[in-house]
């Protein structure tokens, strides 16, 4: 075990993988020798070469693009968005070409590609430079989208993303970086596909991605004392959500609450309400609650900005009435 | 990079379309260009390329005309853009590349692409039908013709989403001669599209990063004057687009796309650019579809004195009077050429015909690697 940094720990998968496969090289604005506007690719300019590691104009559309040709003739690029909205302007090549060209061609091509970068609202930072485009391109049929939340998933899961030989869009989160644990030593793989159960508890399920998994943990420190004993899910892969474990700890607790960074029209948290409904709806003892940012661009202003977001107190009352059936 | 930088100089053109002032006139701006065109070295073709490229042709020409059928006796759906009068181009720049070695990358205007990079008649004309047997097994359609085995990056409906893709496989070539080590890796991927593209990001993105990076592609924009209803000259500041590159210090030439021997003399001399690391070409390819823009264009605002002028230049009838002129192939020849060709199109839609749906259980199959 080494206590390591999430971005540290996402550099190490992406160096490893790279010494592992020649095939595998980065692709972005200032990936190279910058090392990354988060320091993830730090130093592997130097190490790999500037082909491995390609500092791409700002051209957001055309790089990505780039990867899907490159992908489809054989390598295994990796493609940092500087900040997961400017991949906005790549949309067109994410839902047409990755998404769903191996649909179209009949089969005819893979796009063994990875699409990584921070997203998620930080301190501050404006509207733009605070979106979840997690909701946004949920609906792309042929991509898997997954979320990480701590170094020793960061890691994990960016081998297995660049391993996956299906497009993978990779969702960091811009003030989770820093975040330091022990992580396991040398090569080891998360499943794309799983949900983690952080607790394990028999009152409430509480479902969760990326930084809110934090919020919730910081909730579940006064759950506790008050007596709600929660199973907190980090639901880790958002599309193709695990129904699976989601269905067996709803099985147990009956209760269930999301809690979710992205708007709540159109959100993660709509698409997994309404599979709940679908495919849990006897189990559940009271109605499934749902807290989600608030469906507006996320203001400057620091007090407004928290505001937008779900805060640990609003985790805690929803829990609390989920258990005593108040909702 | 000048036009007579680009070996425009070196030796009379096989040319200029014999055309009167005014009839030229009426026929518009594009025509104009194409009888001031700078007259081009033409490739050198033995007796057996010359017919190979006539052969290639008439497939691409037989080939639509058939679909035009099709469409209206109801067998084949949805937009299905025919190509018919561009033929030069695509011969003319695939066949001067390897196939299943070189990479291709077309638009919604994609039957003769597929066709020159060596896909079967019968896989093509499966696929408008929607059947297994085609090339994207039914699942793609008109516009989204694929085949990897032949090389085809294939066939993107979205205008100018196919030149970054295209700039990958580019990319992919000098990543394994320069990163890998692999000193043979020097496969050219050669892009397809039209006049209207050259106005949209991607193209100008994949110029500068083409050209930053010494890239092996071939840009071949074919200059056919009409984005569906939108006049060249009315929807970009400079028509001339093979100027473009020059701001982007790439190499580049105006090519007459109606003469399939032009068309192959640009681009081996492109192929050779690339393929010796020297990056890559613009070809701007000055020709004209025949046809309105899909099948279900009604065609009413091109004047009849420029779709005039354009059809007496067709490229089939052009490299036929020329093969004839210069003893490389004999009428009989041709016509055999014909009659196979016909023979060809005639099997690919009885195969279509017959051939199997996609099942209905394969609905969610290929979206998945693994799958
Ligand atoms: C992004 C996008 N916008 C609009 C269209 C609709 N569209 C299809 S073809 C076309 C004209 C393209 O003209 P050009 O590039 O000259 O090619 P041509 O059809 O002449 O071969 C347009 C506007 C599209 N397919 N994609
Ligand atoms: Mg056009």
């Amino acid at each position: 075990m080494a206590e390591t940094l999430l971005f540290n720990a996402l550099r190490e998968a992406i160096d490893e993988e790279m010494a592992r496969d020649p095939y595998v090289c980065v692709m972005g604005e200032d990936v190279g020798q910058y090392g990354g506007s988060y320091k993830v690719t730090k130093d592997l300019y130097e190490k790999y070469g500037e082909l491995r590691v390609l500092d791409t104009p700002i051209a957001e559309n055309s790089f990505t693009g780039m990867a899907v040709g490159a992908a489809m003739t054989g390598l295994r690029p990796i493609v940092e968005g500087m900040n997961m909205g400017f991949l906005l302007l790549a949309f067109n090549q994410i839902s047409n070409n990755m998404g769903m060209l191996r649909y179209t061609s009949g089969g005819n091509y893979t796009i063994p590609a990875v699409v990584r970068g921070p997203g998620g609202v930080g301190r501050q930072l404006g509207a733009e430079h605070s979106q979840r485009l997690e909701a946004y391109f949920h609906a792309v049929p042929g991509i898997k989208i997954v979320a990480v939340s701590t170094p020793t998933n960061a890691k994990g899961l960016m081998k297995a993303a660049i391993r996956d030989n299906n497009p993978v869009l990779f969702f960091e989160h811009v003030l989770l970086y820093n975040l330091s644990e022990n992580i396991p030593e040398g090569d080891y793989i998360c499943a794309l596909d799983q949900a983690e159960i952080v607790l394990p508890g028999k009152d409430v399920t509480i479902l969760t991605y990326s930084r809110m998994r934090h919020h919730c943990l910081k909730a579940v420190e006064q759950l506790t004392e008050a007596g709600v004993d929660v199973e907190l899910i980090d639901l880790v892969s958002l599309k193709p959500f695990d129904m699976a474990t989601i269905s067996a700890s709803i099985r147990k607790t009956h209760r269930v609450l999301i809690v979710e960074e992205c708007m709540k029209t159109g959100g993660i948290g709509a698409e997994l309400m309404a599979l709940i409904t679908e495919n849990c709806f006897d189990e559940l003892d009271v109605r499934p609650m749902r807290l989600s940012s608030q469906d507006i661009p996320t203001p400057y202003n620091g007090v407004l900005e928290n505001l937008t977001i779900i805060q640990p107190s609003q985790i805690v009352a929803a829990a609390k009435a989920l258990k005593a059936g108040q909702v | 990079m000048t036009k007579a930088d680009m070996g425009r100089d070196l030796a009379a053109t096989s040319g200029a379309p014999a055309c009167s002032a005014d009839s030229h006139q009426a026929a518009g701006a594009h025509a104009e260009r194409l009888l001031n065109l700078y007259p081009a070295t033409p490739a050198q073709v033995s007796p057996e390329e010359g017919m190979m490229l006539y052969r290639d042709m008439m497939l691409g020409r037989r080939f639509e005309d058939k679909c035009a059928e099709m469409y209206y006796r109801g067998k084949m759906f949805g937009f299905v853009h025919l190509y018919n009068g561009q033929e030069a181009v695509s011969t003319g720049v695939i066949k001067a590349m390897k196939p299943q070695y070189d990479w291709f990358c077309s638009t919604y205007r994609d039957h003769v692409h597929a066709l020159s990079c060596g896909v079967p008649a019968r896989e093509v004309m499966s696929e408008l039908f929607g059947k297994e047997t085609g090339c994207s097994k039914g699942r793609g359609g008109s516009m989204h013709l694929f085949s990897k085995e032949h090389h085809l990056l294939g066939g993107y409906a979205f205008i100018g989403e196919g030149i970054p893709v295209a700039l990958g496989a580019a990319f992919t070539s000098r990543y394994k001669r320069d990163a890998l080590g692999d000193s043979s890796s020097d496969s050219v991927t050669a892009a397809f599209f039209g006049d209207g593209t050259c106005n949209i990001g991607q193209f100008y993105e994949c110029l500068n990063m083409a050209s930053l990076w010494k890239l092996p592609i071939i840009f071949v924009v074919e200059n056919n004057k009409w984005a569906i209803g939108m006049d060249h000259n009315r929807a970009t500041s400079d028509p001339e687009i093979w100027r473009k590159a020059t701001g982007f210090g790439m190499a580049s030439e105006e090519v007459n796309g109606m003469d399939v021997l032009a068309v192959r003399a640009a681009s081996q001399r492109a192929i050779e650019r690339a393929r010796a690391g020297e990056g890559p070409t613009l070809l701007e390819c000055l020709t004209y579809r025949f046809r309105g823009h899909s099948l279900a264009d009604p065609d009413e605002l091109r004047a009849e004195a420029e779709k005039e002028f354009w059809a007496k230049l067709d490229p089939i009838k052009g490299l036929a009077a020329q093969l004839l002129e210069q003893k490389l192939a004999t009428a009989e020849q041709l016509q055999a050429i014909e009659q196979e060709v016909d023979a060809e199109v005639a099997d690919c839609v009885e195969f279509a015909l017959a051939a199997p749906e996609p099942k209905p259980e394969e609905l969610t199959r290929y979206i998945w690697a693994e799958d």
